[in-house]
């Protein structure tokens, strides 16, 4: 499956646009998720290490599914306030 | 009360909305732009949201403050894009009938969104550098398991 996966601040700036498109396997997590970015994006993956993912605006754990049509992003250390 | 907003905040607005008959005290924090940090002089400073997650992520420390502590009114505005020196970013108002919650309220408030809504800030140093604030000590992957089998806003 596709997955288009938001991105901001410093991970938007690597990757060179606010939203990559990942391929997934069907049933794919989370934790795989943030495996397939890494790969398929390189320049992204130490952040992605240190980053959440967050499914349909919130939080998720890795081992979260993913649907097809999700509304995925990354979440690199926040820093607002 | 939630805002996201592009323009300066509005203080006084925030205070007439705070201040209700039944609340004897109200507290204000500002987040402000500082001009010095870790010997580096900032220029100002850029700030970016996940809108639509920030607002909820605020809805939801609004929901758990209020559950907490017995609020009259709970003010966030976050200011995004450019913030100058000396302007705020963020402002929370906090009011209740004694002080005692308005303070532990209204502390709480800033401690846990910066800790968990997602909104990043740039440092746009005075020598033209510029760099996205990601810090080592923010919510770790670890703690989402925890806070979503406790029903809550990760910490």
């Amino acid at each position: 499956m596709k997955l288009g996966v938001k991105l901001f601040a410093a991970a938007r700036e690597l990757a060179g646009q606010g939203e990559i498109e990942v391929e997934a396997s069907p049933g794919a997590d989370v934790a795989e998720l943030r495996e397939l970015l890494a790969e398929q994006f390189p320049q992204l993956a130490a952040l992605a290490e240190r980053s959440l993912i967050a499914v349909n605006a919130e939080y998720a754990s890795d081992n979260k599914p993913i649907t097809e049509g999700d509304e995925l992003a990354l979440i690199p250390p926040v820093s607002g306030g | 009360m939630i805002e996201l907003t592009n323009q300066p905040i509005d203080i006084p607005q925030i205070l007439e909305r705070a201040q209700q008959p039944e609340a004897g005290a109200v507290v204000l924090f500002l987040g402000i732009t500082r001009q010095f940090t870790s010997g580096r002089e900032t220029a100002e400073l850029a700030y970016e949201a996940y809108s639509e997650m920030t607002e909820s992520e605020l809805a939801k420390l609004e929901a758990k403050a209020r559950s907490r502590w017995p609020l009259v009114e709970c003010v966030i505005v976050h200011r995004l894009g450019l913030v100058p020196l000396a302007e705020p970013s963020v402002a929370i108002a906090a009011s209740s009938p004694h002080r005692h919650d308005a303070f532990e309220a209204a502390r709480w408030l800033i401690d846990t969104l910066k800790e968990s809504v997602p909104i990043w800030k740039q440092e746009r140093w005075t020598t033209g550098a510029a760099e996205w604030v990601h810090p080592e000590a923010s919510m770790a992957r670890s703690d989402v398991p925890h806070a979503l089998a406790k029903g809550q806003t990760p910490p």
